[in-house]
């Protein structure tokens, strides 16, 4: 399920109007997951402090959403534009692919509770696609 | 069993309770249709579902969609007992609906996104937890008298 032109421009078009969010986006995704999805926490069990808004969350989310935004700019090729990421996630984080949905739910969750109206089903069905092809430009060099 | 703290009980009945079944359900249901346009396959019958246009302005998924969600109140209803209330319903959607047990859980995501949007920062992780549980277990009901 590759992205179309329309793809790329809806999504484009969606991160212009949260991008300026994403710090808080990516920080209330991340403490969703741990609470909604609590087998995601063995990832994280160096951190002192796992709750909603502790420091090594928003700073973890943050984090990813400079991914996610990186994936944007390189939208036209994410295999090679996301290189450097996978290598990471293939041989030092070694997170199982099937989080990468788990994460990708949770971020649609928190934009659709800070931007309703913006995430329409046209943008709902554009974003999912391009983060199912994220996750497996990420998973790339696992194996 | 399924065990539910009761604040979890609380939970459920507060948010289905505080719903526009006439909002959400369609809402839901067009929402599926068009993030995962293969369970189209179900509703050939239903008419021009050709884009999203016709999806959201369709009559027929209007009324469909309210109904589904409608057949969710038997649930929360009977949460110890959620097998048991939608073993007819798990035939029904197996043998004459011929729906594929997969993609309950498609639209399961929709309408925690749909209700997302409308509940905005009072859709708490606890929330979505819940929630997500109550759907996990109702699609797993659903599931259940396939074969």
């Amino acid at each position: 399920m590759s992205l179309t032109d329309k793809d790329k421009a809806a999504v484009k078009a969606l991160w212009t109007k949260i991008s300026k969010g994403a710090d808080a986006i990516g920080a209330d995704a991340l403490g969703r997951m741990l609470v909604v999805y609590p087998q995601t926490k063995t990832y994280f069990s160096h951190w002192p402090d796992m709750k909603a808004g502790s420091a090594p969350v928003m700073k973890h989310g943050k984090k990813i959403m400079a991914g996610v935004a990186q994936a944007v700019a390189k939208i036209d090729d994410l295999t090679s534009g996301l290189l450097d990421l996978s290598e990471l996630h293939a041989f030092q984080l070694r997170v199982d692919p099937a989080n990468f949905k788990i994460l990708a739910h949770c971020l649609q969750v928190v934009i659709a509770t800070m931007y309703p109206n913006e995430f329409t089903p046209e943008a709902h069905v554009a974003l999912d696609k391009f983060l199912s092809n994220l996750a497996l430009a990420l998973s790339e060099k696992y194996r | 069993m399924v065990e539910w703290t009761e604040q979890e009980r609380n939970i459920i009945t507060s948010i289905f309770s505080n719903l526009d079944y006439d909002d959400v359900g369609p809402k839901a249901l067009c929402r599926c249709l068009i993030v995962y346009p293969w369970t189209q396959r179900y509703f050939a019958s239903f008419g021009n579902l050709y884009n999203a246009d016709a999806i959201k302005t369709n009559p027929n998924i209007q009324t469909h969609g309210t109904r589904v969600l409608h057949g969710l109140d038997r649930a929360v209803k009977n949460m110890d007992n959620i097998k048991g209330t939608y073993a007819e319903l798990s035939v029904l959607h197996s043998e004459k609906l011929h729906v594929d047990p997969d993609n309950f859980k498609l639209l399961a995501d929709c309408l925690t996104i749909v209700i997302a949007a409308k509940m905005g920062s009072g859709f708490t992780p606890e929330m979505q937890a819940t929630f997500q549980k109550f759907l996990a277990v109702v699609v797993s009901a659903l599931g259940r008298q396939y074969h």
